[in-house]
């Protein structure tokens, strides 16, 4: 997995509140059995005019230009800022993944649904959860956020705001760390464990 | 120390705890096609092993077609969901793990089948890479669903690293009014709790309407958990669990049978045990629900009317009921049985056993669908219960008042394969969504039990039970 490290960017805005994995990602791109290649699909319900299919020429669809992310001053926006609960629903982890091929390194929000943010760190996006009154200094801001993971903070505009993160999280998302390799160190660990289970629990 | 049925649980599966997370010990990996594909590849490009092939059951749900199936994987239309297909068989093959095909009578939607061949037993730790993996709870498992790449860390490792969740008691007592199911119990604590209400909970199920639930019924409420925001659902063991699990093909037997009841039976929340979260229900209060807007919090009882945006708590709710009456093109203080239907689908991982059959049948036996309904689908959750229904004569039922009796699969709840709703259609669901555009782009899903659904086939408009 790549290092996560500072960066500047400017922040998308998009104030709805619940977005489910499905509008992130809609099932049709599901069928896929690649890793890559969701970023042009992300929100495409929102995104297109059309119906959007697997394999389609994306660069030839309907452009909904009331979408946010097709607005020319968010091209280059590495953040996004939603409203509570993002990423509700289905454990798809083709959002975190569509969100990332499409550039996105960090997600600010009240909160996140507990299995897409677990997602987001398996693929090194960063979820950063501020409350409301971050919130809305976010939104109503349009200058760059440096998001500083070292430091656990959000600067803007001269101001600073703190966030939270296990620290197990952080040095994986610093160090680009492979959660696999980590668990494998455990080896002897789990076989230990397995002797010793079962052997009590004996029917599994 | 008094223990609550998570901790129990929890405990009993912890191989080592670091400042944050555990590393815990998996039973029991239950495996589809969506979101298996990257993970074997995953795999295979780092030269990984499988850890434990017995860990392991695969079957195809999402994309499997519910109509005719002679020809076998040929008989999939669409060349992109074959392929997943494919690929799932090709890498049970390669990696030696069991799998229940596409023709075998034993498949079915990967919660349906977890339980129904045993593969699912109390006191397991269980995952899936899908959300809905929070129905295995209603036997006292510990079930939650995950991404790809945890799925991939539990072929190579057989463990998962968790942080601990908090302990959420919902008790609800009393007995419930006609023709209220669990689905509805369900749907009233999501509009109650709102879809975030259990964020960062493991949700235990009490109280003595619960208890009273057939464990098919308590499997709807635990799959619906994830929709009030919690990974995980459980209701504690009981005579009535250890009943359902006994002679499954995947059971164990004699002295280990024992054994293993000696333990299921210590899989309640101790008398005293800590919960950072109870709250009470009455079961008189929950009338038959369904859902109006885009989200499954937004809930009404059939005999209510659409709410209106005037009277949202706040300005967040305000511009979320707005958004969600404009995309599902109804208006304020709309009767509910003023809602004219298209289509209808019985089935899902929520609504697909044996006594949802039963119950939609019991309703539409010696009664027609609504002319104005284009379509009507019964989706099995699993080719025994397709079997079954059919021993019962629940099909000829199903087909003489116009509904399709079709093959077993995830179907129209998510429209993976063909079945699905056009761009303005609207929908009486058992499913478990209404997300915008989850049973087809531009499409309108109302949430529903098997009761209201049969009913409002008959009525044309969402319904309740004449």
């Amino acid at each position: 997995m790549q290092k996560f490290t500072t960066f500047t960017s400017i922040a998308m805005p998009l104030k709805r509140a619940n977005i489910d994995t499905d509008a992130i990602i809609p099932k049709q791109f599901l069928k896929s059995i690649k890793r890559s290649g969701f970023g042009v699909n992300l929100f495409d319900e929102w995104r297109y005019l059309d119906h959007g299919e697997i394999g389609m020429d994306n660069s030839k669809r309907p452009l909904n230009m009331n979408f946010v992310l097709n607005q020319p001053k968010y091209q280059d926006a590495k953040i996004l800022l939603v409203l509570k609960n993002f990423g509700c629903g289905s454990s798809r982890e083709h959002a975190p993944w569509a969100l990332k091929d499409y550039g996105f390194k960090t997600i600010i929000a009240p909160s996140f649904a507990d299995i897409f943010y677990n997602n987001c760190f398996k693929n090194g996006i960063l979820p950063i959860v501020q409350n409301n009154n971050v919130m809305d200094e976010l939104f109503s801001s349009t200058d760059k956020i440096t998001i500083n993971l070292d430091t656990q903070s959000i600067n803007v505009n001269n101001k600073t705001y703190p966030f939270k993160i296990d620290i197990e999280r952080k040095i994986s998302l610093i160090n680009g760390l492979d959660d696999i390799s980590l668990t494998l160190q455990y080896v002897n660990d789990i076989k230990a464990f397995e002797k010793h289970y079962f052997n009590k629990y004996n029917w599994l | 120390m008094a223990k609550t049925l998570y901790n129990k649980l929890m405990d009993a599966h912890i191989i080592r705890e670091n400042i944050s997370t555990a590393l815990i010990y998996i039973d029991r990996h239950l495996i589809h096609e969506v979101t298996s594909p990257q993970a074997f590849e995953g795999l295979s490009i780092a030269g990984r092993k499988l850890w434990r092939k017995s860990t392991n059951l695969a079957v195809p749900d999402h994309n499997v077609p519910t109509t005719n199936r002679s020809s076998g994987i040929n008989s999939i239309s669409d060349p992109i969901s074959r392929i997943q297909i494919e690929t799932l068989e090709q890498n049970c093959e390669l990696f030696g793990i069991d799998k229940i095909s596409m023709n075998d009578i034993r498949q079915g939607i990967v919660h349906v089948i977890g339980p129904e061949q045993g593969a699912t037993l109390p006191g397991m730790s269980i995952v899936c890479g899908d959300s809905h993996t929070s129905t295995h709870g209603a036997l006292g498992a510990l079930a939650f669903g995950i991404g790809t790449s945890e799925v991939e860390h539990v072929l190579a490792t057989n463990c998962l690293w968790q942080s601990k969740s908090k302990n959420f008691n919902i008790e609800v007592n009393g007995s419930l009014n006609q023709h209220v199911s669990a689905k509805d119990v369900a749907l009233y604590i999501i509009g109650q709790l709102g879809t975030a209400g259990g964020m960062g909970f493991a949700i235990e199920f009490s109280g003595d309407t619960i208890q009273n639930m057939s464990i098919e019924a308590r499997m709807t409420l635990c799959n619906m958990a994830i929709e009030a925001g919690a990974r995980i659902g459980m209701v504690a063991v009981d005579e009535k669990t250890i009943d359902y699990v006994k002679d499954r093909p995947l059971a164990p037997s004699g002295i280990k049978w024992r054994k293993a009841v000696e333990y299921w039976k210590t899989l309640h929340s101790d008398k005293n045990a800590y919960f950072d979260k109870t709250i009470h229900f009455d079961a008189k209060d929950i009338k038959p629900q369904v859902t109006w807007g885009t989200s499954p919090d937004m809930v009404v009882a059939t005999d209510g009317y659409i709410p209106d945006p005037a009277n949202a708590k706040n300005q967040t709710e305000k511009i979320n009921w707005k958004n969600a009456l404009n995309y599902m093109h109804l208006n304020a203080n709309t009767k509910i049985s003023d809602i004219k239907i298209d289509k209808i689908f019985i089935g899902s991982c929520t609504n697909s056993r044996i006594e949802d059959l039963r119950i939609a049948a019991s309703i539409l036996k010696n009664k027609k669908i609504a002319n104005n309904i284009k379509l009507a689908l019964v989706v099995p959750g699993s080719g025994i219960i397709k079997k079954q229904a059919e021993e019962e004569e629940l099909d000829k039922i199903f087909i003489n008042s116009g509904f399709e009796w079709r093959e077993a699969g995830c179907s129209m709840c998510l429209a993976m394969n063909a079945d699905k709703l056009e761009t303005g259609e609207r929908c009486a669901s058992t499913s478990n969504r209404n997300f915008e555009g989850r049973q087809g782009q531009g499409s309108f899903t109302h949430l529903v039990s098997p009761a209201i659904a049969a009913s409002s086939a008959i009525a044309g408009y969402l319904s309740e039970v004449k």
